[in-house]
């Protein structure tokens, strides 16, 4: 299977662990990422937050770029993904003649986790499984952007995705419901007001942990960051010790299929998964990257 | 929130009339299922309700001096449980963009810069952002190092500056300029028009 791949600005530096635990995960499944060629960025939040203008051309020419290439295009990225179906959107509307750029809208674009929780892969995951996850009690995070709103993202179940927790089940671990899973994390005020993610985060946690997860699993790398790296801080100011590690659901992929590299894609987290994994009788052979 | 003032409020319906081509505000029945869902209202002044009627209403100058249109996280949880099918994280966004090119002073300096800072890293870069680049750009132009480095507050930020550095999800390097660099030029360009112009 062959599709374009808009990986977004942050997948080439802050998300790079991200973006390795994908490309292992493509060649597990014989899926080609193909880079869309000269992609720029798509605006995120500073884009729409402060010029309409912006907001739309930037994603609208790399949808011109996608439709060139003439296949589907699969975004890792929340955001991005978002941004590109707004200007999906627009493009087939009447603002369309305004940006300048000719869009017939042929070829689909999808948020990776969708793309990748299609019942076809994971009956080809469930074949594959050679470590299930036994034990590993985890909430699916789905964050905001990539349901959020219905009329853009067309998801019909933005109030109560489940595609992470079929796939956690296929995986053999344990997906906890809880009714946090696509409350926001601050997104892009961790900068500016890093205090604002500190409380929507810390509720995060204890509702986490009230439901008995011990992990989170997350496809986008915005809530990834948001979730994993204050955890410290975050646990300080409250008075408690947060451990809860933040796994992006193609790393899960990748350890329950038995990818070489998955020690090295952990590496990149702030919070050590290592604990929780050798708790579950996860045992890594090959020496690796130590915390 | 609201308080009462001396003046009787002078209500006009420009405001809304300029949203109209967004969505209409006018639809609002005040329900507040956008506020009871919001997860920032406890770093607002106005809850998003509110921020709909006082558009309505055409108070122009506190809905563009409100803190809650920058602490808005865009999470669109408002804009989906909307019954009238009101674009409420749209009017966040039209808020900020007419403040903005109002000349208001933002309540959130900070966020309104890193905004501003991020789209002139990926102008400066050539098309992609460099997130070195917009931190290290976002800090200068802060200023306050001085009072950072006594609160401890500059310490814990190096500190996990160097985490991601690590870990090479931080490498001081640019990303390479896109072909269409002209193209990018061209699109930020387009983008100074004032949206102004649009109106009649």
């Amino acid at each position: 299977m062959n599709v374009s791949y808009y990986p977004g600005c942050s997948l080439e530096g802050t998300a790079i662990d991200y973006a390795a635990s994908i490309g292992g995960v493509a060649s597990l499944l014989d899926l080609t990422l193909t880079e869309l060629d000269d992609w720029n960025c798509c605006g995120a939040t500073a884009a729409h937050s402060t010029n309409h203008h912006l907001a739309l051309a930037l994603p609208a020419r790399n949808l011109a770029l996608a439709e060139a290439a003439g296949r589907d295009v699969v975004v890792p990225c929340a955001l991005c993904f978002n941004r590109l179906k707004v200007a999906e959107k627009a493009l087939k509307g009447p603002e369309g003649a305004n940006l300048g750029i000719p869009y017939q809208g042929g070829i689909k674009i999808w948020d990776l986790l969708d793309y990748l929780t299609q019942d076809a892969y994971l009956k080809e995951l469930a074949a594959k499984v050679v470590r299930p996850l036994t034990g590993l009690k985890a909430v699916g995070y789905y964050g905001c952007m990539v349901a959020r709103p219905p009329a853009v993202t067309d998801k019909k179940d933005a109030e109560n995705p489940q595609n992470l927790e079929r796939l956690l089940q296929v995986l053999g671990a344990e997906p906890l419901d809880w009714s946090f899973k696509t409350d926001c994390c601050g997104a892009g005020l961790a900068v500016a007001r890093p205090d604002i993610i500190d409380t929507l985060v810390q509720r995060l946690y204890e509702r986490a942990l009230r439901t008995g997860a011990d992990c989170f699993v997350v496809s986008c790398q915005m809530c990834q960051a948001n979730v994993d790296m204050p955890q410290k801080r975050i646990g300080k100011q409250f008075g408690k010790d947060y451990y809860l590690p933040v796994f992006y659901f193609t790393e899960l992929i990748g350890l329950a299929l038995g990818h070489p590299d998955v020690k090295k894609w952990l590496a990149g987290h702030l919070v050590d998964p290592l604990p929780l994994l050798e708790k579950i009788g996860v045992r890594f052979q090959v020496p690796g990257v130590r915390f | 929130m609201l308080t009462t003032s001396k003046e009787p409020m002078e209500p006009s319906f420009s405001l809304a009339e300029r949203l109209a081509g967004l969505t209409s505000v006018s639809a609002c029945y005040q329900c507040k299922k956008c506020s009871s869902g919001c997860p920032l209202t406890f770093a607002m002044d106005f809850y998003p309700d509110q921020v709909i009627r006082l558009a309505l209403l055409g108070q122009e100058a506190q809905v563009l001096g409100c803190r809650t249109i920058w602490v808005c996280s865009s999470c669109e949880t408002c804009t989906t449980r909307c019954p009238n099918n009101i674009d409420i994280a749209g009017v966040m966004d039209w808020l900020k963009e007419e403040a903005i090119l109002s000349g208001q002073a933002s309540p959130q300096p900070e966020v309104t810069r890193f905004h501003q800072t991020f789209l002139d890293t990926v102008r400066l870069a050539g098309g992609r952002l460099s997130e070195p680049l917009l931190l290290g750009l976002y800090e200068w132009r802060r200023g306050g190092t001085l009072r950072k480095l006594k609160s401890g507050a500059l310490v814990a930020d190096l500190r996990m500056a160097w985490e991601l550095a690590r870990r090479r999800r931080l490498v001081p390097r640019l990303p390479h300029r896109l072909k269409g660099v002209k193209e990018i030029k061209d699109i930020f360009k387009k983008s100074h028009l004032p949206a102004k112009q649009e109106k009649p």
